[in-house]
């Protein structure tokens, strides 16, 4: 199946036909899983990499070669995690991170529902070049549907299975810190799924005090194809700093919202069009959730989804969740949603962060009212300085992410901020939140049986 | 090999002893929690930084050696 098969199934016009692609998602079934046999099927058996004990794993250059970088949110280099797992002392733990915390991306549990075996292939390829006994796969508990296919998945295997390591399904809290991989490593043995201080960090010294690596579910999914097609193959996509194809969540004001699968580098323009084009005029583009980066409207037909092009934005593609922001929507009140949100799921550990977002939180919300007291241009400074003063202060890159959030909005909303600090909430202001937050989540999977519908792909022009 | 200050956030519970003992590198925010300036100590501050790190009631405050850091 390609992007036109996809098509039938949800009518979006996709002109490009996308040599190449969908790679992660090719025949990727609408209702179900694929199962152990389509999958080994359409893939081909999970390839052995043979190495002496003391010596690396032929898989870890293969990776580096490729270029491979984590999808996650950090983008760290793949090869580099692996070696530094390898490097530390005693047995290594491997754990599959589909905790996937944030609101506005769905890529993660929607390749755990569909495809569980890919991710569990490149779990199981990483645990044996890293020889590591365990598998530890954390599932997001609210993803009910991405649990049982992972479930599944895992029976199937283990019926079948010769070789690698024990596998466990575990499930995790759905708070957007869960999937942190410091609050990881402290649920899996046995703490609150909260962030600790680091260092050690979790490749010296993680689960059991192991040298654990935790690698998202799609940087596992790539791992499991470039093992079986080599670097080159994973290079033919891409541009020579990000090769390969990513998954990107896109919502807000398009036809059709939902998980593509992109070749690295290509336009947002290009993607949009590939959801069906724009339901309204486009006021901005949210890059890389709500610790990125907004693109304000004018921008946004330029923008190409690479951290190469986006640098200048000082945006990153992230974790690749993408959220567009439609004219009926007020920027000034869609800031003050989400920074509550952001201070209410801070894990209340560090005080800065505590009380910092809370503060932020507020100072937005008084913005959005014009309950200011002073100036509109003090208000405005003194939101800059409360979002300055949380960066870098907590375990965890929690507060530097919301306070990332928020001045980014009120950079490329500055008109809007000036105008709500001056006179007070505007017409859009009532208007019920566009932004995806979790509860809004829940509704945007209500119509279909995936959580997240899965549309195309699109190819770099 | 220089040294720096740093706090443990999740420890820290702003007595703010170390502001106290160490205004050079340490100021508090509103809420009492400290500012920290992480730039390496000069050999005249090392003395204070430990009797800082010593009089937190907490142990939050550390005294980093600096770390070849490999991020993961």
């Amino acid at each position: 199946m390609n992007a036109r098969a996809l098509a039938q199934e949800a009518p979006a016009p996709l002109d490009a036909q996308a040599p190449g692609l969908p790679r992660l998602l090719a025949e990727i079934p609408q209702e179900s899983l694929m199962t152990l046999g389509e999958h080994l099927a359409l893939h081909g058996d999970i390839p052995l990499y043979e190495h002496r004990r003391r010596e690396e794993s032929p898989l870890i250059g293969r990776i580096e070669r490729a270029g491979l970088r984590g999808r996650g949110g950090a983008g760290f280099p793949t090869a580099a995690k692996l070696r530094a797992v390898a490097a530390s002392r005693g047995r290594a733990i491997v754990v599959v991170n589909i905790a996937e915390g944030e609101p506005a991306s769905l890529k993660d549990r929607t390749l755990a529902q569909a495809l569980p075996h890919l991710v569990l292939d490149g779990g199981e390829l990483a645990a044996e070049a890293l020889g590591a006994d365990e598998l530890l796969v954390c599932v997001c508990e609210t993803a009910s549907a991405s649990v049982e296919s992972v479930a599944t998945a895992l029976e199937e295997r283990a019926s079948r299975r010769q070789r690698g390591p024990a596998a466990q399904l575990v499930t995790v809290p759905a708070t957007y810190v869960a999937g942190q991989e410091s609050a990881l490593v402290n649920f899996l043995g046995g703490g609150p799924a909260l962030p600790t201080f680091t260092p050690p960090r979790p490749f010296e010294a993680g689960v059991r005090k192991r040298p654990t690596l935790v690698s998202n579910a799609e940087t596992l999914a790539h791992l499991a194809l470039i093992a079986r097609h080599g670097s080159g193959w994973f290079r033919e996509l891409g541009t020579p700093s990000e090769p390969g194809s990513a998954l990107v969540t896109l919502s807000g004001p398009v036809a059709y919202p939902g998980v593509y699968e992109i070749e690295c580098g290509s336009s947002l323009r290009s993607l949009i069009d590939a959801a069906g084009g724009p339901t309204a005029r486009v006021r901005g583009a949210l890059v890389g959730g709500y610790g990125g980066t907004w693109i304000a409207g004018e921008l946004v037909g330029g923008i190409s989804l690479s951290d190469e092009h986006l640098a200048p934005h000082r945006a990153t593609l992230g974790a690749g969740a993408v959220v567009l922001l439609s004219e009926n929507a007020c920027p000034v009140a869609e800031t003050a949603r989400v920074a509550r949100w952001l201070a209410e799921e801070s894990s209340r550990q560090c005080g800065p962060c505590l009380h910092g977002l809370d503060a932020l939180a507020r100072t937005v919300e008084e913005i959005a009212l014009a309950e200011a007291r002073g100036k509109a241009g003090q208000r405005l400074a003194q939101l800059a300085q409360l979002a300055t003063l949380v960066r870098r202060r907590g375990a965890c890159g929690h507060p530097d992410g919301a306070s990332a959030f928020v001045l980014s909005a009120v950079d490329a909303f500055a008109p809007d901020f000036t105008d709500h600090a001056r006179h007070g909430a505007c017409e859009a202001c009532s208007r019920p939140g566009e932004l995806p937050l979790p509860e809004q989540v829940r509704v945007y999977r209500a119509g279909g049986r995936a959580e997240a519908a899965v549309r195309g792909s699109v190819r770099r022009r | 090999m220089s040294e720096r200050v740093r706090v443990n956030p999740i420890a820290c519970e702003a007595h703010g002893m170390c502001a106290e003992l160490l205004p050079e590198r340490i100021t508090l925010d509103e809420w009492g929690y400290p500012i920290v300036d992480e730039e390496p100590l000069p050999a005249s501050l090392i003395d204070h930084a430990r009797r800082a790190a010593e009089a937190c009631p907490t142990f939050a405050l550390l005294i980093e050696r600096e770390r070849n850091g490999r991020r993961g």
